[in-house]
């Protein structure tokens, strides 16, 4: 447990300070954002309608943004090594650093949403329901993204490959994020369906996550 | 506590680095692994730290906790330093004495031992390779592990920094531990030499 809780402190602690990548992910989800308006125009009325799926978006990318380093970094220092040989289960250790990672850049983007819904006209039940899916949603985003991270160390390949690798593993998430924002916003369709499975994705990539990121890491050892 | 492996052959990106390798060491022993560039000395240190798998043989450690693997009783000390850069040094350090577990001394202890009390606050970024080096040392005694494996641990330490890490390792033996070191330099300690990838 001290083990556990080291590990956490120490990457929300590295995530917080200079060149960490918590922040970096906040103003990308803003600059997303901000630019929407410029490219769609200024109709309110569109820009309601979509703001739902733009900030979906946004949370997406900005939260894939930094998870290429969640492995890469503990992998170049040589801490993958000493992590792997303690006497924590592997497994354990890669579900606590995909914690840490949500806590440190998925949280903040949710904390931002509110002020990012005002710029695309959304009101305030509006932004307080698609902040509520991000917030059940984002942990399936980091828990899938870490099973591409841990092959992002495998191969020797960083960025992009993780992008490509996940971003067709969170169309799902995405779906039932856009879905449960909708129906909260305009109806007629339930809420609680689409916000139902939003939560079932994210359990189901604690469970699975951690054991194939482990499984991969294993696999890459050299 | 017997450290033996028994006709290793190591295999990595489809080359044989080395075959049919046998190595014992015993508590309170040191064993120097030398050999040419490319002969495998780190590949033979990453095996026995469960880092890398043997295509074929066995590595067993006798008479070490039961419940526990031999990695998980052992040290590495590779050529990166395990060291994240944005931590401070007795933040590095404290990381890894909560992080590895066992039984663990006061990290400050280490790190005057080290001679890096006076940088504990400052961040790992700003250290020097041999101050780097000096606070991957300062691991190895703040946890206690009886099997030390090490990697060039001499690299970059100035003559007075060899010298306090042979009489580091030099009590560490003398508590029973036991080392295998990769190394090109004299450890400045008497340790009994393996030989790998003699290509005779």
């Amino acid at each position: 447990m001290t083990a556990l809780s080291a590990l956490i402190r120490r990457d929300i602690r590295i995530a917080l300070r200079v060149g960490g990548g918590a922040l970096i992910g906040v103003l990308f989800f803003l600059t997303v954002v901000v630019l929407m308006p410029f490219a769609i125009g200024p109709d309110l009325a569109l820009l309601a309608r979509l703001g739902p799926a733009i900030l979906w978006l946004g949370a997406l990318l900005a939260s894939l943004l930094t998870l290429d380093r969640l492995f890469t970094a503990d992998h170049d220092d040589g801490s993958l090594d000493l992590i792997t040989m303690s006497r924590t289960p592997l497994e354990l250790s890669c579900a606590v650093k995909a914690v840490a990672h949500w806590l440190a850049a998925g949280l903040p983007l949710i904390i931002a949403t509110p002020i990012l819904g005002l710029l695309l006209n959304l009101d305030v039940g509006a932004t307080a329901a698609v902040a509520l899916t991000l917030l059940a949603g984002t942990p399936a985003l980091t828990f899938t993204g870490m099973i591409g991270a841990a092959l992002a160390v495998t191969l020797h390949r960083g960025g992009l490959l993780l992008a490509v690798l996940v971003l067709p593993l969170s169309i799902p998430v995405l779906i039932f994020g856009v879905a449960a924002s909708e129906a909260a916003i305009t109806g007629p369709s339930s809420f609680g369906a689409p916000f139902s499975i939003l939560c079932a994705l994210s359990l189901f990539g604690l469970v699975v996550g951690p054991y194939a990121a482990a499984a991969s890491l294993r696999q890459g050892l050299d | 506590m017997r450290l033996s492996g028994r006709e290793v052959d190591c295999v990595r990106g489809g080359r044989e680095v080395f075959s049919n390798l046998n190595f014992e060491v015993v508590s309170g022993e040191a064993v120097a692994v030398v050999g040419p560039n490319g002969s495998g000395k780190t590949s033979l240190l990453r095996l026995i730290a469960g880092l890398l798998v043997p295509a074929r043989g066995s590595i067993t450690l006798e008479g070490g906790e039961a419940e526990l693997t031999l990695a998980e009783q052992a040290h590495y000390l590779g050529h990166r330093d395990a060291l994240k850069p944005a931590l401070s040094v007795s933040e590095n350090l404290s990381f890894w004495r909560d992080f590895l577990g066992g039984a663990a001394s006061d990290p400050a202890e280490s790190l005057a031992t080290v001679e890096l009390d006076h940088a504990a606050h400052l961040p790992a970024a700003y250290l020097s390779a041999g101050q780097r080096r000096r606070l991957s040392i300062a691991r190895l005694l703040t946890v206690y592990r009886p099997v030390w494996l090490l990697d060039e641990p001499t690299n970059a330490l100035d003559t007075a920094g060899q010298k306090l890490f042979a009489s580091l390792i030099g009590d560490h033996l003398a508590r029973g531990g036991l080392i295998m070191a990769a190394t090109h330099t004299p450890l400045g300690i008497t340790a009994r030499t393996l030989r790998v990838g003699d290509v005779s």
